[in-house]
């Protein structure tokens, strides 16, 4: 009976070292990835005083930017190469993309073109 | 947003080769009239003399500009009663204009309603027709299709058109479509073309008016003031002895001279912008609620046809509101 009971109890024991190890496995994968910075799923963009903020920005794919006009005049989003593009936004209008590929996207304010900034998407 | 600027009276021209400084701000306006080849200037408390004792050139006309209906924040919450201000000036001239000429962002979103505001508002000017060029606000959603409907019946490609007038040669030109990222205002290639062979049956001699809504100089580039391709434009324009360019956009009077070639921009009749590099942004600019009509305004042209055919150009603030 207590050899039983004995090897009952190393056998628990080990199966505790397992699941800690388990977990202090689990924990040490999890704080990797929150070093690695992962952005968030939905991220904005400002716009105002005839700029985008920030004007560059990096973002995994799968991200959605929002982007929300605060300036006095209406403002666009346009793409460059014209994947997405923005109808005009009044103050506080917003305008969403979901960027599925990676790549950079550069884009800029139709009405006023010399408003650029930049996405990358990787 | 935050970041409102007031200004006090008195802000300083640009220093720039080539430059003339002509604002017409509150407490220092300055009337610039060229005569004679010769630039003089007046104070706008002796405006309303002045102008008519001016009024009498073969052919007078008014530019208005910038009228942004739908705009309603701190700078000016009513453009439609700005605009109404604006209208009465003209038709307190002491002459009546032959025609007014709009040089663009007749609205501010390009939405009916607001052109038809303005189309309804101007009816009531005392003149004989009223001409537009598109602003980047009026070609928002539809590649001006709208616009043009509206007020660019038989005109060209994205709305250019000409009109010979009293023995002048009047362009309007597009500079508002297809703007590039990181660009200033653009004519295009199909433009440019259309208007070498539009001014090629023309006498040297023949008063041209060229009027577009980006300005066709370099006024600030950094804020997008100036257009990519002008240079070209104006070489065809060279020639002439008499060129105005009356442009708008900017929302405050500019003036410089090139050889024969005035060009010219339009306060607005809806809010002032600051003037180049003494803001953040060329955004609307609040100013004292007192002083905002002495810094909008319309724009008198007249010819006077001589040695030189001159044009004239006085720009003259609303009237201040009755108390």
């Amino acid at each position: 009976m207590r050899k039983m009971k004995r090897k009952a109890a190393f056998g628990l024991a080990l199966l505790g070292i397992a699941v800690l190890g388990l977990a202090v496995h689990a924990g040490s994968v999890a704080t990797e990835r929150l070093s690695e910075g992962t952005e968030p799923v939905a991220t904005k963009v400002t716009i105002d005083n005839f700029s985008f903020s920030p004007q560059e920005i990096t973002v995994v794919p799968g991200t959605t930017i929002t982007w929300v006009n605060h300036d006095d005049v209406p403002h666009t989003v346009v793409s460059n190469d014209k994947r997405f593009k923005s109808k005009a936004l009044d103050t506080d209008d917003s305008f969403s993309f979901t960027f599925k590929d990676a790549g950079t996207y550069e884009y800029y304010c139709s009405l006023h073109p010399r408003m650029t900034a930049k996405v990358t998407v990787k | 947003m935050g970041d409102f600027i007031e200004k006090d009276a008195n802000p300083d021209g640009l220093d720039r080769r080539g430059f003339l400084k002509c604002m017409a701000w509150a407490g220092t306006g300055t009337l610039c009239l060229i005569q004679g080849g010769i630039l003089k200037s007046y104070a706008l408390s002796r405006l309303d003399k002045h102008v008519a004792s001016q009024m009498k050139g073969e052919l007078a006309f008014v530019q208005i500009s910038d009228s942004h209906i739908g705009f309603d924040k701190a700078a000016n919450p009513d453009v439609t009663a700005t605009l109404q201000a604006a209208i009465d000036k003209i038709n307190a001239l002491p002459m009546r204009p032959e025609f007014v000429l709009h040089t663009g962002d007749i609205s501010h979103l390009s939405k009916p309603h607001e052109f038809d505001t303005l189309d309804q508002m101007l009816k009531g000017v005392r003149t004989n027709g009223i001409f537009y060029v598109p602003g980047e606000h009026d070609v928002l959603e539809d590649d001006g299709a709208q616009y043009r409907d509206r007020f660019a019946k038989g005109s060209q490609g994205d709305g250019w058109y000409s009109f010979d007038h009293s023995g002048a040669h009047f362009v309007g030109l597009v500079n508002v479509m297809n703007l590039k990222a990181g660009g200033l205002g653009t004519l295009g290639q199909q433009q440019l073309q259309w208007l070498r062979a539009d001014l090629n049956p023309l006498k040297s001699s023949t008063p041209v008016v060229v009027f577009a809504h980006i300005p066709l100089w370099s006024v600030y580039p950094q804020w997008g003031w100036g257009t990519d391709d002008s240079e070209q434009a104006l070489s065809y324009l060279k020639r002439f002895g008499s060129v105005t360019v009356l442009n708008g956009h900017i929302h405050q009077t500019m003036q410089k001279v090139e050889g024969n070639i005035t060009f010219h921009t339009a306060m607005s009749t809806a809010f002032p912008q600051p003037a180049p590099g003494t803001a953040a942004s060329p955004g609307p600019m609040k100013v004292p609620a007192e002083r905002l009509r002495a810094i909008l305004g319309v724009t008198e042209v007249q010819f006077t046809r001589g040695k030189h055919t001159l044009a004239t150009i006085s720009d003259s603030p609303l009237p201040s509101q009755p108390m």
